[in-house]
């Protein structure tokens, strides 16, 4: 089983693509994840839907809209233009800001679930030593909620990997620029060249798989050393 | 602005309401000042308030009035409150509270760095000493006994260097091998800091062997306050101690009878014996007399068999809450005592404030 050069660098931009969107969603979704695991705002349930909408809309659905607002006559696409950056879409950073939508759901919510399992002891606990807010933030917060971010990265990353439908809106299927594992897998089938589908399907089957072994595997490690 | 009383006293005057109640009830509603050295324990049933008393010094607790000012330096009014992380206060909490994420010293060490003073090596080694941490330092919460773990949250609130230690019920968790074993460094405790503590507790024993101050919390208000003899020589307290009841008397020892294993305990204006526990001679001791262990007789019975005899003069009588028993208010000298008897008994011996007479004691115990 061997790669073509086209697959390789489809591989490549997959990890780069998965990697940047994880990194700017782990910087973007901790606040978010810490305000929600926090607040007692009227705006909580209406945000916490909002950044769940991915779970449950079509791709197709979310990467319409993404691609309207982006484009030449959306507002974010006249924002870009401003900027003197052209319009997003059909871009690598343009599949980065849909991804990074589309993969929220899977950073935030782990994330905001083991800030909220921390509870309110260890912080007053950290008060009456003299840490202030962002002192506490940075060495209780995180710490503790450690495991959950290892789950968010980890599904982050491998969620981003995956995408297909948002991908194909904005992207389209451009080399080296947009065209990520899953979009030539499907040129693949298209031209009827099963045997590099089957390659690369095969590597995402055995990616994923491993993936998602390895998050079990450490969530029940961590259950176990929370016993004794 | 400051009066030199407040220079060196805590006041601290709070008041917060139930958020649903209708009335104007209290979850707290206190105005106290408590001295500035020693060991003052907010005594109270659970739900008294003790808690949120010291949550609200802590900072922890918002009140809807609050006022707390420490030896003049004003923590709280009416257009400021402190966050509790600028209050220079230790906090040991009910439970344990240590870092899971980090061991033992790691927790002492993050006290340590953020210390408002300098913690010197002599503070460090001293706070490691008296709690008897050495050994276990290097383990992580979860490999350590509830005791341990309490003694090294002891430790940690010693090392951030405050200026007054909060205690809330540390040993309330644990169980009664474990106080046991907690109560001697809490004692060694509060005769080694210059620094304010203030203990709460819902247990006789720990009240008796820990406090010089105490302050009754009853249904958020105040009952009673003041030296630990003279609050439970009242008798007329709103609180139901039960087979508690009892004066504590603190004095030193004078004489040890190697012979019959006793010793001699001189306190203000009278002696009593004791076992003998190896104190040595002048140690400074503290001796609980419960009301139901004195009877009274009207002539000094050197029939009986009871080592413990004081000339007594009645002071009060009071209603006790079970209608065939009363509580007496003894006075020996400068000192009181209170022996719970019958009714029937006290119209017998027909008690009545003034009258003299003789205390029997049946036992004594030696509690600090």
């Amino acid at each position: 089983m061997s790669f073509s050069e086209a697959d390789l660098a489809a591989i490549w931009l997959t990890l780069r693509l998965a990697t940047t969107v994880t990194l700017l969603l782990l910087i973007i979704g901790t606040p978010i994840a810490w305000w929600l695991a926090r607040t007692s705002s009227v705006w909580k349930a209406p945000i916490a839907a909002i950044v769940a909408l991915p779970l449950i809309l079509p791709p197709t659905v979310l990467g319409f809209y993404l691609l309207i607002a982006m484009g030449p006559h959306g507002f974010f696409g006249q924002f870009t233009q401003s900027l003197g950056l052209g319009t997003l879409p059909f871009t690598f950073w343009g599949l980065v800001i849909a991804s990074v939508f589309y993969s929220m759901p899977f950073v935030v919510q782990p994330i905001q679930n083991a800030m909220e399992a921390i509870g309110e002891r260890p912080l007053e606990v950290a008060a009456t030593l003299r840490a202030g807010p962002f002192d506490r933030f940075f060495t209780v917060v995180l710490p503790l909620a450690k495991p959950g971010f290892i789950t968010a990265s980890i599904l982050g990353f491998a969620h981003t990997v995956g995408e297909f439908g948002i991908i194909l809106m904005i992207g389209g299927n451009i080399p080296g620029e947009t065209r990520v594992i899953s979009v030539q897998i499907y040129d693949h089938v298209e031209a009827l060249e099963f045997m590099q589908a089957h390659a690369l399907s095969g590597a995402m089957l055995i990616f994923s798989f491993s993936v998602l072994l390895a998050l079990y595997w450490l969530q029940r490690k961590q259950k176990v050393s929370l016993l004794n | 602005m400051q009066s030199d009383i407040s220079n060196n006293h805590i006041q601290a005057s709070f008041q917060l309401k139930h958020p649903e109640a209708l009335d104007n009830s209290f979850i707290l509603d206190i105005d106290l000042t408590l001295p500035s050295q020693g060991v003052t324990v907010i005594f109270g049933p659970s739900g008294s308030g003790k808690t949120t008393l010291l949550r609200c010094i802590a900072g922890l607790e918002e009140p809807d009035k609050g006022q707390l000012s420490i030896n003049g330096e004003i923590w709280q009014n009416a257009s400021l409150s402190m966050p509790t992380h600028k209050r220079p206060l230790g906090y040991v909490f009910q439970e344990s509270s240590l870092f899971p994420h980090l061991t033992a010293l790691g927790n002492l060490n993050y006290a340590r760095k953020r210390a408002g003073k300098k913690v010197s090596n002599q503070l460090y080694d001293h706070a490691i000493d008296i709690m008897g941490i050495h050994d276990i330092l290097h383990r992580y919460p979860q490999q350590l006994s509830g005791g341990e773990r309490q003694r090294v949250a002891i430790a940690r609130a010693l090392l951030i260097n405050p200026l007054l230690l909060l205690m809330d019920e540390p040993l309330a968790s644990l169980d009664k091998q474990r106080k046991q074993e907690i109560i001697p460094y809490l004692e060694r405790l509060g005769s080694s800091l210059e620094i304010p503590i203030i203990y709460v507790s819902h247990s006789m024993d720990e009240v008796s062997r820990l406090a010089d101050h105490v302050v009754v919390l009853k249904q958020g208000k105040v009952s009673a306050q003041g030296g630990l003899t003279e609050v439970f020589s009242q008798i007329d307290l709103p609180l139901d101690y039960g087979d508690d009841t009892g004066v504590v008397l603190q004095g030193h020892v004078i004489e040890r009878d190697r012979k019959w294993h006793l010793a001699r305990i001189a306190f203000s204006d009278g002696e009593l014996w004791v076992r003998d526990r190896g104190d040595e001679l002048n140690q400074a001791v503290r001796v609980r007399v419960l009301a139901r262990d004195v009877s009274l007789t009207l002539t000094p019975d050197n029939d009986s068999s009871i080592l413990n005899r004081l000339a007594v003069t009645v002071d009060e009588i009071a209603a006790d809450t079970d209608e065939a028993m009363a509580l007496i208010r003894l006075k020996t000298g400068s000192e009181y005592l209170i022996a719970r008897l019958t009714c029937k008994s006290i119209d017998r011996l027909q008690l009545e404030p003034g009258k003299k007479l003789w205390a029997q004691i049946k036992s004594v115990a030696l509690i600090s």
